[in-house]
């Protein structure tokens, strides 16, 4: 059995994904719904138009953006569970610059984006170098910092930044909107006939430019290599005389910025405006979307398409009619974290894959002595 | 001014509670050497399965106290099953804690969104377990209203931490506990089975977050949110560290950061309205991050094999 590392590693994979999808099948049992009709909704429902394409492809642009920040992170050896703040640090800064700058029209966008990033590095600065210097465990940490930026952006939404439009009580506090010149145009604004009902925002090709320079960073430069260095064997690496603290800092600061900058498009691209709950949980499921990827920035891409249609199918539930809170990607997404890192390791485990050779061998061996007699 | 320090005390006892409950069970699930993140996850778990049997039996209306009993119960349990749930990932398995830890709190907070959603749904509350008020002591001036006439469930947060302490540091299992969170090694030498061990501690902290899930559900809001939980179990592992890994330290921080939280309660129930409350909301976290900063740089005190999974086939 030569290829047995092969069929073993499909094996395990397969498993993983039943699994999952056992588990989840049974929490539907349990709300009652139709199964499979609730699988079609969550898995098929988006292909069915260009329209639901394009949303899902919306979801995608800020999934991939925080998956390729914390991508540079995770490999740096540094874990930024704060994508979520440095998101809102990001987009708060790139609002107050849009509104108050005075700067309009296309050229605008990349500057408008440029400070987004800044604001989401500084905010990944922070854990950076508590963790440095202070040996502050980066997951309490960014975990804090997320909490303060939510308040600070609920202040700066109520009091300075507030829409008079909705002043005095009247819905939820806003922001004005941006001029119409600083959004990020449309797919269909851009390239003439597209199919009808495509209706994606350009951020998407930003941030597959961006996977492409992260990857090219990271894996074809000097200090990329000694930033993956750093995370893959801090002690090694400190003795190849490699400045670990400092790169890891650096490291937080490209994934702040990343975060920083998904902010910023979600805001260009989708909302034009600050609005209450515009991170949308993407600095939280772009953990899961970098795991899926493999940790490696092109890897991102196609796992931040297939979160963004999960996630799309789940807030299309309501639609279908289908009796399924759309907290129901949460689950999903829980459930196959802790399936990825349990399978990854079983796949990794070398004692594992001799033992299940063995039994497997001595099964079929069986078999065809029974066979024989 | 007497007045505002005492808002400010009746306020904060009953907040700390919470977070004493699931950041004691963290306590001994990382002596143990196993860091659950997924605290979160399992007291939203705890809080939805908390008030399911109260409400299930009486609806909003007030229920036997034994029916309450029985929902913080199931609390426990539940929080018990998914502390087992995550052992199978982070021990059988040897996944990295982080991470799955990350995965048992959307999970959780998913699951009990979306159970809530469909068992009780709304914004129905239930009766809950009201306040006592303990004879004589509660006429005490002002101690009294602090002191004697909390929740139930207060006192036994409070009573949780002798408690704890009683386990971890003088009896046999919670030697074996220490040993496999400092050196699994040396415990598996000495015929501890490391990860049985681990297994049980992950169950009662486990246990306890789900507790502290259900307190904040039928004792302190009386109804269920998706915010109702609302960080309290990252700022419980948070104050794991605070403590330094002692009961009575932890303690000493879940009263420090619910006192800050209090503090932003009462200056708004002052009506000081025109000062930005966001930034009172701020100061519990900024000061959690101030006293880690302190605690980072003393090593030697927490489990030494926190988070590193033991696999006696593995050379370290």
């Amino acid at each position: 059995m030569k290829n047995f590392k092969l069929v073993y590693t499909i094996g395990v994979i397969l498993l993983a994904v039943l699994l999952t999808l056992g588990i989840a099948s049974l929490v539907l049992a349990v709300l009652g719904a139709d199964v499979l009709k609730t699988f079609w909704v969550i898995f098929c429902y988006p292909f069915t138009s260009f329209k639901n394409l394009s949303g899902v492809i919306n979801i995608m642009t800020p999934l991939t953006l925080v998956g390729i920040g914390i991508c540079v992170a995770y490999r740096s050896g540094i874990m930024n569970i704060g994508g979520e703040g440095q998101m809102l640090i990001g987009l708060l800064c790139a609002i107050v610059f849009a509104l108050y700058s005075g700067i309009e029209g296309p050229l605008s966008i990349p500057l408008i984006m440029l400070v987004g990033m800044a604001g989401g590095a500084v905010w990944g600065f922070f854990p950076g170098i508590l963790k440095s210097k202070f040996g502050v465990s980066e997951l309490l940490s960014t975990v804090m910092f997320n909490y303060i930026a939510t308040q600070l952006y609920a202040y700066c939404l109520r009091v300075p930044l507030l829409d008079p439009a909705v002043a005095g009580g009247a819905g939820d506090p806003q922001t004005v909107k941006l001029a119409e010149s600083q959004w990020l145009p449309r797919i269909n604004e851009v390239i003439e006939n597209v199919p009808k009902g495509t209706r994606f925002h350009i951020g998407i090709l930003i941030a597959i430019a961006l996977a492409v320079v992260v990857y090219l960073f990271m894996w074809k430069t000097p200090v990329g290599f000694k930033m993956r260095a750093a995370g893959a064997s801090d002690r090694a690496a400190r003795y190849g005389g490699i400045s670990v603290s400092a790169y890891l800092v650096l490291a937080m600061i490209i994934s702040g910025a990343c975060c920083g900058l998904a902010g910023t498009v979600e805001i260009l691209g989708v909302h034009h405006r600050g609005l209450g709950n515009c991170t949308g949980g993407y600095g939280f499921s772009g953990i899961v979307v970098a795991l899926f990827g493999g940790l490696h920035p092109l890897g991102v891409i196609p796992a931040a398409f297939f979160f963004a249609l999960i996630s799309y199918g789940c807030s299309a539930l309501q639609i279908n009619k289908i009796p399924v809170p759309s907290n129901m990607i949460d689950v999903l997404l829980g459930l196959m974290i802790m399936v990825i890192v349990a399978a990854k390791l079983i796949i990794a485990n070398p004692y594992l894959m001799d033992h299940v050779q063995h039994t497997v061998t001595k099964l079929i061996n069986k078999k065809e002595g029974g066979a024989d007699a | 001014m007497l007045d505002f320090i005492v808002l400010f005390l009746t306020v904060g006892i009953p907040l700390s509670s919470a977070l004493l409950l699931a950041s004691l069970g963290e306590t001994v699930n990382q002596r143990s050497g196993v860091f659950n993140l997924g605290c979160e996850g399992v007291m939203s778990m705890g809080a939805f399965v908390g008030m399911l049997i109260p409400y299930m039996v009486g609806g909003s209306g007030t229920v036997a106290w034994y029916v309450n009993v029985a929902g913080l119960l199931s609390a426990a349990l539940v929080g018990a099953l998914l502390g087992l749930l995550y052992g199978l990932v982070v021990i059988k398995f040897s996944a990295p804690q982080g991470i799955a830890g990350i995965g048992l709190q959307l999970f959780g907070t998913g699951l009990a969104g979306t159970f809530y959603r469909h068992f009780i749904g709304g914004a129905e509350g239930v009766a809950g377990i009201s306040s006592i008020r303990i004879p004589v002591l509660c006429d005490l001036p002002i101690l009294g209203k602090m002191l004697f006439s909390c929740n139930p469930m207060v006192y036994v947060a409070f009573l949780m931490v002798p408690t704890v302490h009683y386990i971890l540091f003088k009896t046999p299992w919670g030697l074996r506990v220490r040993a496999c969170g400092t050196m699994p090694r040396a415990a598996d030498s000495m015929g501890i089975n490391v990860s049985r061990t681990r297994y049980q501690a992950l169950a009662f902290g486990s246990a306890m977050a789900g507790l502290a899930g259900a307190y904040l559900s039928l004792c302190y809001a009386k109804i269920f949110t998706d915010t109702l939980v609302g960080g309290r179990g990252f700022i419980a592992v948070a104050l794991v560290y605070f403590g330094r890994w002692s009961p009575l330290g932890v303690m000493g921080g879940a009263l420090l950061f619910s006192l800050a939280q209090a503090l932003q309660l009462a200056v708004q129930a002052y009506g000081f309205a025109a000062f930005p409350y966001e930034f009172l909301v701020m100061l519990p976290y900024a000061l959690v991050i101030v006293v880690l900063v302190f605690v980072g740089k003393s090593k030697h005190v927490g489990p030494a094999m926190l988070g590193k999974p033991f696999n006696r086939e593995m050379r370290t």
